[in-house]
């Protein structure tokens, strides 16, 4: 199979990258062109389609020295020096891979689920895949931040219309939160175009922008805010028990699955390389640490008395999250390959969770704890499934979570043992919270009358969670196909982050001491109201400097 | 082709646009009178406002392949800027008539009148963007002002809309008093009403700070009310929603558009020696605009209501390319003028034409469930709204994103970050009317066919999509578009290096 696709480089690496961001525009003008009852059918073999084209890249892809493979890049707004530039690499096409997995098998898990609007359902999932593929796949920043933020527009839908009760104001929350860090992000965007000193925002133009700490640090905050919020990271994550619960299945399973990958993907393919000085300063990655552990052991906590099976597993989606970050913020090999593995895994286990969850609705109605009980009796194949994702979602050997958490904790405790131990309870909480609920719903008394006629899957459903489960099992146990293509991608990485580290580490010692001052002139000239500050504002700051030459510190 | 001025005929192809407006208004205005005002028959004056301004375009599109001008300091400017915002207030007066066409047919309004009235307004805007001396700028002003205040008291029928004309003609002429007493200071501080001698001036030093510091801020006053920004906005709500809609779009869009450009004209061209004494008020006057614009709007229930405090925060984020004061920010102007005309003016089509052509449905509830009984033009409006709200994938977010790289240029790095977070307040208010198209339940009666209705005549469905298309078109390729505001403001600032013949 190697040497097959390899015989034809020519062709497939040309046009693989662009047939996985645009096949999905293609299916959405096909579903919207077709009657309603078609539309699912439709939207599901487009969805395959890519899918099948994207696996041709676990092959095709050569992990090399870990830079981008498959890059093309075809100029796009001149006058900004804009490119619609895309490139893979051992990092993002696990991610791709993903997202190509996960749509058709979300698409095929809402035959049922969405019974009205079906047209505008699988055309706004079509769309949602080509932005999170986009979000992958671009190495140019413009690009990167549209697609960023056009994953949006579908979701804030998807939510929006096909969700629960409250669905309105689980979306605009959604929204508005995911909005704010990510126009934060656009300043800082702007600000290393002009340090860059290149009239360009490739990848490569940002990672030689010049940057004292001081800026590093600011725009490291900016950044980190864009994608904590998405990941989410503990005290910015109360959008997501909200989304979550009131998405309709398919939506929390992309939302899961892949938005929340999109935050931590940025962590890990921009923040780390951009601002290696900051990403190595001390009190960063304690911040980081201390909230990735925070959140593993809050989220677990606030999980275990969740009466809302649904937004229990949403709050687990905090916990793993959790898991990634103190990975990313060891700042080592197993710790970023753990961080990487434990993406893949949730995305698998969690989207999978959400899927069983969807289908237990479907056929009583809700989704509380209390109103099961014993359905292992009546329906094992699907006790089967849930028990299995259960185990990988909690960890235990021999699944893809055990995988990524093992090593992201071997990872942190290499540099920060403490951080490692501590997160290594959230490990027992997640039993604590996670087999409770799995007893109380399969287990316990058959004792509720409407439960004997739970339905065991059905065939629809076996193709639903058949690929996951298998996965789940495939890279508990067979991890190291995944773990060496992702290798020199991550290496390049931390390589990076040290070269980066050392030449800021000089020159971080003496902006160290300015960093209290800069930080008290963050807001405008004056506070004290329009009428004061008319007057204030040339006393307190100097005009701004209107040439185009990069002078730190701005008008402010 | 170069025009000298040495025969009085290039003075009429330097004016070419205007004069095609001027002569074409009055048939309008005439035909208006002569015929039989029937209702049902009113909209072939509308086409024929529409057939001048296509004149008028080709006039323009004349003088913009490759007319050049002798020296650069006549009282009217034949620039690029000049041209490319003759683009924007054409195509505004264009939008606006196309979608009074059923309008002021429902209303009965009196359509010579009301189509003279645009084109005379547009004729004010265009001398505005032209002028290079403050006079011709008052000039202009008044003329489109006083074309202004008798439309939006246009429909007598209406009391809203008497007092939002007598409200607007008030405070208008009030702010015309400021306009004027600051270019009388200025006049008395550098000897010359002409932007350049006064930009030469300022530029030496020669102008005494007692007469120009508060001449500036006069002139900045002046205008501020014309732009509508906070603090100088009172009227804004008011008059934008005792308006017609029509009009409202019109006022909204290239109103506010012509009063940028004159004020980038005076401030960015001839104040820009005094820098320094202008930028900060500026920068006040921006950051407050874009707050209380943005945070107004959101406890807005009507519609029409919720655009007209849109469009004072848009005010403020164009603000914003006036304290950047450089080129980038030049052509982020005159780009997002273009695209703001464009958006504005397609989102308020759509709340006429549930407002069935007439000042019904103007609350927010009137728009519970419209994407799924009417889902083009739900597209559309989810459209116009995101582009409103600068969203990727549209134009709004490549102007919007424009301003950012002027203010970056500049080094506003606070202004930029109220720029963002403010907008993240509008995409509440913005949203909020998509979540009542699409993710309300309509109630049973709007079901059957009761307010939900929508009456939408051709007409306005073809300015539905080409506005559609323009902003499609300016937010996946943007290009050409940019390149061509950018060229258009080239040599806009550089006069310096020329002599300053005349005066």
């Amino acid at each position: 199979m190697t040497s097959f696709v390899a015989s034809i480089p020519g062709l497939y690496e040309d046009w693989i990258l662009h047939a996985l961001v645009w096949l999905p525009v293609a299916g959405l003008v096909h579903v919207l062109t077709t009657s309603p009852e078609r539309s699912k059918v439709i939207a599901f073999r487009w969805s395959g389609l890519v899918f099948l084209l994207s696996l041709g890249l676990w092959w095709a892809f050569d992990p090399g020295n870990g830079g981008f493979a498959f890059e093309s890049s075809v100029p796009w707004i001149e006058a900004w020096g804009v490119n619609y530039s895309l490139g893979i690499d051992g990092i993002s096409v696990f991610m791709v891979i993903l997202t190509t997995l996960t749509t058709p098998i979300a698409i095929l898990g809402s035959f049922n689920y969405i019974r009205k609007r079906r047209k505008a359902f699988y055309a706004l999932m079509l769309l949602l895949q080509m932005g999170v593929t986009g979000v992958f796949l671009a190495t140019d920043i413009f690009l990167f931040y549209v697609f960023f933020e056009l994953t949006l527009v579908p979701m804030y839908f998807i939510v929006g219309i096909w969700g629960g009760e409250r669905r309105i104001y689980a979306a605009v929350k959604f929204f508005l939160y995911t909005a704010v860090g990510s126009l934060l992000m656009l300043v800082a965007i702007l600000y290393m175009y002009f340090s860059s000193g290149v009239d360009s925002f490739s990848y490569e133009a940002f990672l030689n922008a010049e940057l004292t700490m001081r800026e590093q640090l600011w725009l490291f905050a900016a950044f980190a805010l864009a994608f904590g919020i998405k990941v989410p990271i503990f005290p910015l994550h109360t959008w997501l028990p909200d989304a979550h619960v009131e998405a309709p299945t398919p939506g929390s399973v992309i939302l899961a699955s892949l938005l929340l990958k999109m935050g931590t993907y940025g962590f890990l393919r921009f923040l780390l390389p951009f601002f290696p000085g900051a990403s190595q300063h001390p009190t960063v990655v304690t911040v980081m640490l201390v909230l990735g552990v925070a959140g593993i052991i809050y989220a677990a906590w606030v999980a275990a008395v969740q009466p809302d099976a649904k937004k229990l597993v949403a709050y687990t989606s905090v916990a793993h999250m959790g898991f990634v970050m103190i990975g990313v913020f060891a700042l080592t090999v197993n710790g970023l390959q753990g961080g990487l593995v434990v993406m893949i895994s949730h995305g698998v286990s969690t989207g999978a969770l959400f899927l069983l969850l969807g289908m237990m609705y479907e056929r009583r109605h809700t989704r509380l704890i209390d109103d099961f009980g014993g359905i292992g009796r009546v329906a094992p194949l699907f006790a089967t499934a849930f028990v299995i994702t259960a185990l990988a979602s909690i960890g235990l050997p021999g699944t893809s979570g055990f995988i990524g958490e093992f090593l992201a904790l071997i990872g942190t405790f290499e540099t920060h043992a403490v951080v490692a131990i501590i997160a290594a309870t959230g490990v027992i909480f997640a039993a604590y919270y996670m087999l409770p609920m799995v007893q109380r719903v399969l287990f316990n008394e058959l004792d509720k009358e409407e439960n004997r006629t739970f339905a065991d899957l059905s065939r629809r459903e076996m193709w639903v969670l058949g690929p996951l489960v298998a996965l789940m099992i495939w890279i508990g146990v067979q991890p190291a196909p995944i773990l060496e293509r992702m290798e020199p991608s991550v290496q390049v990485v931390l390589e990076r982050v040290e070269e980066g580290a050392m030449a800021a580490a000089a020159e971080g010692a003496v902006e160290d001491g300015q960093l209290a001052d800069a930080s008290g002139r963050a807001g405008p000239p004056s506070t004290s109201g329009p009428v004061d500050g008319l007057n204030a504002a040339p006393a307190t700051a100097p005009a701004p400097a209107r040439t185009t030459v990069p002078t730190p510190g701005g008008e402010d | 082709m170069l025009l000298d001025y040495s025969s009085s005929f290039h003075y009429v192809l330097a004016l070419l646009p205007e004069v095609v407006i001027s002569v074409g208004g009055m048939l309008v205005l005439i035909m208006g009178v002569v015929r039989k005002r029937e209702r049902g028959h009113t909209a072939e004056l509308g086409w024929i406002s529409l057939a001048v301004l296509a004149v008028a375009a080709v006039a323009n599109g004349w003088l913009y392949s490759g007319v050049s001008e002798a020296g650069a300091t006549a009282m009217f400017a034949l620039d690029g800027f000049r041209l490319f915002a003759n683009w924007v207030f054409l195509i505004g007066a264009a939008f606006s008539i196309v979608i009074s066409l059923a309008y002021v047919d429902r209303q009965r309004l009196q359509a010579g009148e009301y189509y003279s009235l645009i084109l005379f307004a547009t004729i004010g805007m265009m001398v505005m963007a032209a002028a290079r001396d403050l006079m011709v700028i008052f000039l202009g002003l008044e003329l489109m002002s006083i074309a202004v205040y008798a439309l939006v008291g246009f429909n007598r029928r209406d009391r809203r809309s008497a007092e939002a004309g007598l409200k607007y003609f008030l405070l208008g002429a009030f702010a015309s008093g400021f306009l004027l007493f600051g270019i009388a200071l200025v006049y008395g501080a550098t000897g010359s009403a002409n932007i350049h001698a006064i930009a030469v001036a300022v530029q030496d030093g020669a102008a005494p700070a007692a007469l120009m510091v508060p001449g500036v801020a006069l002139l900045a006053i002046g205008l501020a009310f014309k732009v509508a920004v906070v603090p100088f906005h009172m009227w804004t709500p008011d008059v934008y929603e005792g308006a017609p809609t029509p009009v409202t779009a019109f006022m909204a869009a290239a109103v506010k558009a012509a009063a940028f450009a004159a004020f980038l004209r005076v401030f960015v061209v001839g104040l820009d020696g005094v820098y320094n004494q202008w930028w900060s008020i500026l920068w006040w006057l921006a950051a407050i605009t874009m707050v209380a614009g943005n945070v107004i709007a959101l406890v807005q229930s009507s519609v029409k209501r919720m655009l007209a405090y849109s469009s004072i925060a848009h005010g403020g984020y164009l603000l914003v390319a006036l304290v950047s004061a450089n080129d980038t920010a030049a052509a982020a102007l005159l780009f997002y003028l273009l695209i703001y005309t464009v958006m504005n003016i397609g989102a308020f089509a759509i709340v006429i034409s549930v407002g069935n052509q007439s000042e019904e449905n103007m609350s927010i509830e009137s728009y519970t469930g419209f994407g799924w009984r009417k889902p083009v033009m739900g597209v559309f409006m989810t459209i116009f709204l995101l582009s409103l709200a600068g969203f990727p994938g549209t134009a709004g977010f490549i102007a919007k994103y424009n301003l950012l790289l002027g203010a970056a240029e500049s080094r506003l790095w606070v202004l930029s970050v109220i720029l963002v977070l403010t907008t993240v307040v509008s995409y509440w208010y913005y949203l909020r009317v998509a979540w009542y198209m699409w993710m309300k339940e309509a109630p049973e009666e709007a079901a059957a066919g009761g307010p939900g209705h929508a009456l939408t005549p051709f007409a306005t469905h073809v300015v539905l999509f080409v506005s559609v298309g323009l902003i499609l078109l300016g937010g996946i390729f943007p290009g050409a578009l940019l390149e061509m505001a950018a060229d258009s403001v080239a040599g806009l600032r550089d006069f310096m290096a020329g002599p300053v013949a005349g005066n």
